[in-house]
């Protein structure tokens, strides 16, 4: 549904094949696993058994005098790196935790920490050669939730951390809190005290993976030169080009990095594991080396994103929201930067909130370091919020829906950062929801219920480059350079041939190399369609003065007098005076040469996006298990300009928060092993599991945007765990507030067992 | 060390092929690294997702939990033999007609998992599908628009038949 | 994986003899589980021993008494894509139906899933329900062995290290007889079951008292249990909820389970009560039925 009235687009808004399709189903894409090179070499990594322990010694002298081993890298073939911080574009970490994190140093700070690497001829033998690697560790214990590693006698992951306070100021004592954050604004006691309800819970969730399909992989070619070629499957080329930079101390130009094929991403595979690795044994060896990792190693050893504890209270008054106080913990893993802050910001966002209190703890524990996922940090901490807010509609006996429109927030009201938004459309994507046919439909029967719940993500801009090389045929190749996950470079080209007024066949889209194109940001905070989409149109617009000089040119008059309008040229007031864009593109040689439109951007208004769920549930109260019977998502997208993958993506991140609300989790057993590091038992959603996802496109355009557009991607994920929580809630009468809410735990809870 | 290597022959896509490979390659490691058809992914190597299967024999398998040494004799389709020539096979085309894949690693296996469900059952309901397709793991589309694009190729083989 | 050697016998004599040479070996059918263990080094052998080209380990066929005989290799694919079968014993299907997705079904085996012998496995409940035996074989020759009888432990049987299972066979089922196997697992499919039943009943020509009963309870135990009492307490019963809420008290006790991340001792034993329950319902439906 379109609630404001949009142009009339030729391009954007239709559904044409994505241009990388015919090679993705006829198997012949490449990925990072699939490119072979002469002399190609495989290898394999060691890793730590143990969830926290201190190296005392290893010794690879074995290993390295095996058949077939051609070299053996410990974190001392690693140069020393500062604690300079390294943004990745979503999160920032330092140069030496990284460092630390890819080679474990003095310790390993959790199970499946990368500890030394292999390259030999093939890959039996370099998995042979890691049992001959000698470790040995002193086991230390380790703390495995925030609330153990919070208490002042807990175990510490590094003596030398002290807590960032709100003040800016290092707390006294070594801890494992890396940073807490406050958020304030009004008067929430005063709030409270006057409020006509107040409802008060505490909230549980655990380490969740992104799940994508394609195991991390890393090939590199260190040159005899000293240049350094890394073939990869990342979000972000450039994002890989800097950090290897950093961690192997080498000119940002004499490392090339050429972005493979990406098997799924979520935030998952923006950071560094196998690259550097892979970098150091290739110049040991002097062969290109390629390390893979396996599913175990995936789940153990890569960046999930973080479990925590939160506590969440929120006052009403005559009907609306007067006060909150959330405080939340969450898992940083071993090194800080969990998403925290991202969470606590974004949680009571989609609401006018005068009176708030936030607390957010960045909590070092034994678990891999996190890494982002999709709208990082907003689902977790939405669990907490969406159902209190639940929870006090009902005790105001409102409809949820309309709850959340009258204490909706819209354009000025300000946010807990003190930031005011901007056009939004949370009101507009809640009516959505209201006036859907699922949503008039009754549910009946026994044990079903029905829940809804919002979420907001910011999405972010930053930095994009293009180029757009007109061919003499009137084609037009689209260089850009940031990673397609999901279908951006048919979203890409669709906004250059919208710019450009020809056909969308015409263009053709790559995705290049680091040394091929301009600086580009990570694929990652829905930025991608935005902001490269920006940096498109800013090419596309270049493209069309450079061919208005060369029309004037041609036609001998002044460039005013001449127009650029669907795809052709026009003389303003010689009708007989048109070339159409294909023809001008014929006349290169004559007209000035080579036609080269580049577009860079530094993306600053990105529009928040809202989305609203809707959720049909059926509980088996014998066995504990939900079916969702029926799911309805809207969500603003500012423009839809691919419709079919805009509900794609909202398709994808209801099922990425249905596994999480319902069976997900990293389950540890109490010597900080994570037990169920498989597709088997780490239990994502099968195709079994699912009805058909219904999608309601909401278009209130980005105001920020050529074509209004805002980022899709992420906010999906943000509302269905409070949503299916609130539904399990009005199936059962009872409240789930730790998830998963898997059978086991329905079961427990619902029967009272021990 | 020389490893002992074993003289396979087999009918893959169609074509007689052989190769040599030691016991202890999996079905999916000698066609990715012997045969070069990478088109087979590896997404999990315990068979609990689907992205690596193939056709062998007429049913589809994970090549992960086959050895090449299995294949002797055998008969397999793999991903690169399901297209005729240019002539894109229905379900490829209904994949990329319904958006049926992000980022397209599993996509593979799901082509040649729906093969094998239309090459028994030409016109299965959405149910069928679900279940046919549950040893199949996508974490992109949420299983929406695969269903949809094997209800549309079920459809189109029928008209075609 | 370490390095291994492969042998593919085309005769049970060949076969023996393979396990005869002082090597250690494992067999190989679907390969479901044996390539998994050795990839992963749960388990290391000297050479495994392809069963797949032995004729009697890939057919099966009914017996003249209406019993079933199906060899050991016979993938669940082949069993289920079979009318009779699925007519003639859905309890059977019951099972082929559901261990892993189809890629699994396509290879995987009532014979690696006996051998293999976890305890949540899926086939072993529903055949123990139906009263099967194994028959394996070694240089020796053949004996039967009933299939309850079979298990020791986790992954662990009484098979000889000279032996192999041949064929698993069912027995003719009587007249006015249901069985029915049933699983929890959190997903709908590609899950270990957090607990598994097989129920049967063999009820009167009027349907209404129970002549005999046999009740399996995979997951809550070491292996596999056979839980005679809960059937035996159902003899001379009428087919009532109260009867089966006995029954299935008996097999609740009966589970000693543990708790690990496919589920707790509490819920698991609280399952074989709801899943026995649910169990022998459907098997008196079928019972019912033509």
């Amino acid at each position: 549904m379109t609630t404001t009235e949009k142009p009339d687009y030729k391009v954007v808004g239709t559904r044409p094949i994505r241009p990388d399709g015919v090679e993705k189903v006829t198997g012949k894409a490449l990925y990072g696993a699939d490119i072979n090179l002469p002399g190609l070499v495989h290898g394999a990594v060691l890793r730590s058994p143990h969830a926290h322990a201190r190296i005392v010694s290893i010794d690879t002298s074995a290993a390295q005098a095996m058949p077939g081993v051609l070299a053996v890298v410990t974190h001392a073939d690693l140069p020393v790196v500062s604690d300079k911080a390294l943004d990745m574009g979503e999160g920032i970490s330092t140069a030496s935790d990284m460092s630390k994190n890819v080679l474990a140093a003095d310790k390993v700070l959790y199970r499946g920490h990368a500890v030394a690497g292999v390259a030999a001829t093939n890959v039996h033998d370099a998995l042979s050669a890691l049992e001959a690697i000698k470790v040995e560790y002193e086991v230390l214990p380790p703390v495995l939730n925030v609330q153990d590693a919070m208490r002042e006698d807990a175990p510490l992951l590094d003596d030398s951390r002290h807590t960032k306070t709100p003040t800016g100021d290092l707390s006294d004592n070594a801890s494992n809190i890396a940073a807490h954050t406050r958020f304030e604004g009004g008067d929430v006691e005063a709030a409270f005290a006057a409020a006509d309800i107040v409802v008060e819970r505490e909230f549980d969730t655990k380490m969740v993976h992104q799940g994508y399909i394609e195991p991390h992989n890393g090939t590199a070619n260190w040159n005899s030169d000293g240049t350094l070629t890394v073939w990869t499957s990342t979000q972000g080329a450039f994002a890989v080009r800097s950090a290897l930079s950093e961690l192997l101390k080498l000119p940002v130009s004499r490392i090339r990095v050429i972005p493979m094929e990406i098997g799924g991403g979520f935030g998952g595979k923006i950071g560094l594991y196998l690259e550097p690795i892979a970098a150091i044994l290739s110049r040991k060896s002097g062969r290109p080396v390629q390390l893979t990792m396996d599913r175990t190693d995936v789940f153990q050893a890569t960046g999930p994103t973080s479990g925590g504890h939160m506590k969440g209270k929120i006052a009403v008054k005559d009907g609306k929201i007067t006060a909150a106080e959330v405080s939340l913990a969450f898992e940083a893993g071993a090194f800080p930067g969990s998403p925290v802050g991202a969470g606590a910001m974004c949680m009571l966002s989609p609401y006018e909130v005068e009176n708030f209190k936030v607390d957010a703890f960045d909590v070092v524990v034994n678990k891999p370091k996190v890494a982002a996922y999709r709208a990082p940090g907003a689902p977790n901490a939405s669990f907490c919020v969406e159902q209190l807010i639940d929870e006090l509609a009902r005790e105001s006996g409102a409809d949820p829906l309309q709850f959340r429109l009258s204490n909706s927030a819209r354009e000025g009201s300000r946010m807990i950062t003190g930031v005011a938004h901007p056009r939004i459309g949370h009101e507009e994507t809640v009516q959505a929801v209201q006036s859907s046919d699922h949503y008039q439909s009754p549910i009946e029967g026994p044990n079903r219920g029905r829940g809804v719940a919002s979420g907001f993500w910011f999405n972010a801009g930053m930095q994009s480059s293009v180029i757009a090389s007109v061919n003499p045929d009137g084609t037009v190749n689209l260089i850009e350079g940031s990673t397609d996950i999901g279908g951006t470079r048919a979203s890409l080209a669709m906004q250059l041939a919208e710019t450009l007024g020809i056909e969308y066949e015409r263009i053709r889209p790559t995705v290049a190399d680091t040394d091929s194109v301009g600086h580009n940001d990570v694929t990652g905070g829905s930025r991608t369609t935005y902001a490269s989409g920006q940096a498109v149109y800013e090419a596309g617009l270049d493209v069309q003065q450079q061919m208005v000089s060369r029309a004037a040119k041609l036609w001998e008059c002044e460039t005013e007098d001449v127009e650029y309008v669907d795809g052709s040229l026009r003389h303003k007031s010689d009708s007989e005076k048109t070339i159409t864009f294909a023809e001008l593109a014929g006349k290169q040689m004559e007209t000035g040469g080579p036609l080269q439109g580049r577009g860079t951007v530094m993306a600053r208004t990105p529009g928040a996006a809202f989305g609203v769920h809707l959720v049909d549930v059926e509980v088996d109260t014998e066995t504990g298990k939900v079916e969702i019977l029926r799911y309805t998502i809207a969500q603003d997208v500012g423009t839809a300009v691919h419709p079919s993958y805009v509900e794609g993506q909202m398709q994808g991140g209801v099922v990425q928060g249905i596994g999480w609300a319902l069976n997900e989790e990293y389950y540890y057993g109490e010597d900080g092993r994570m037990e169920n590091s498989s597709f088997l038992d780490y239990r994502m959603p099968t195709s079994l599991d699912l009805p058909m996802i219904d999608t309601i496109i909401v278009e209130v355009p980005n105001p920020g945007h050529p074509f209004g557009v805002r980022g899709v991607g992420e906010v999906p994920i943000v509302p269905p765990l409070a949503a299916i929580a609130n539904a399990i809630n009005d199936a059962t009468g009872h409240r789930f507030t730790e998830l998963p809410i898997s059978p086991r735990r329905v079961v427990e809870e619902l029967h009272n067992l021990q | 060390m020389p490893t002992r290597r074993t003289h396979i022959q087999t009918n893959l896509n169609g074509e007689e092929v052989d190769f040599l490979c030691e016991p202890r390659q999996s079905l999916l490691e000698v066609l990715r690294e012997e045969l070069g058809l990478t088109g087979t992914k590896e997404g999990c190597n315990n068979g609990n997702c689907g992205a690596c299967s193939v056709i062998m024999n007429g049913r589809v398998v994970n090549s992960c939990c086959v050895l090449g040494v299995e294949a002797e004799g055998a008969e397999v389709t793999t991903i690169e033999g399901v297209a005729e020539g240019e002539a894109l096979h229905p379900l490829q085309q209904c994949f990329l007609e319904e958006a049926a894949l992000q980022c397209g690693v599993c996509t593979p296996g799901f082509i040649i998992a729906s093969k094998a469900l239309l090459d028994s059952e030409p016109s299965p309901d959405e149910g069928r599908i679900r279940h046919w397709l549950a040893g199949n793991l996508c974490r992109c589309t949420g299983y929406d628009k695969i269903v949809r694009a094997v209800l549309k190729a079920s459809d189109m083989e029928e008209v075609s038949a | 994986m370490k390095e291994i050697d492969y042998l593919a016998p085309s005769s049970l004599g060949e076969a023996y003899a393979a396990l005869q040479t002082g090597k250690t070996s494992a067999f190989l059918a679907g390969g479901t589980d044996i390539i998994v263990q050795l990839r992963e080094g749960r388990k290391q052998v000297d050479q495994l021993i392809d069963v797949k080209h032995i004729p009697e380990l890939v057919s099966y066929k009914w017996t003249d008494d209406g019993g079933l005989e199906i060899g050991a290799a016979v993938p669940f694919a082949e069993i289920y894509g079979d009318a009779e079968i699925v007519h003639r014993l859905p309890c059977l299907i019951d099972c082929a139906t559901l261990v892993g997705g189809i890629q699994i079904q396509s290879r995987a085996c009532f014979g690696g899933n006996i051998g293999n012998s976890g305890p949540a496995a899926d086939t072993i409940p529903a055949l123990i329900a139906l009263g099967a035996t194994l028959t394996v074989g070694s240089a020796d020759g053949l004996r039967d062995i009933r299939l309850e009888e079979f298990f020791t432990g986790p992954g662990q049987n009484v098979l000889g290290s000279g032996e192999l299972i041949v064929k698993v066979n069912i027995p003719p089922q009587p007249a006015n007889s249901g069985s029915f196997f049933h699983r929890f697992i959190p997903r709908n499919e590609m899950d270990i079951a957090v607990v598994n039943v097989g129920a049967r009943l063999d009820l009167d020509s009027n349907g209404e008292r129970i002549e005999g009963a046999r009740i399996s309870v995979g997951a809550v135990a070491p292996t596999p249990l056979y839980v005679a009492a809960a059937g035996d307490a159902l003899v001379g019963e009428a087919p009532t909820d109260e009867a089966f809420a006995r029954a299935a008290d008996i097999a609740a006790d009966a589970a000693t389970p543990i708790t690990d991340m496919r589920g707790s001792i509490a819920q698991r034993v609280h399952l074989t009560r709801v899943l026995t329950n649910r169990a022998l319902n459907e098997a008196l439906a079928r019972s019912r039925e033509d």
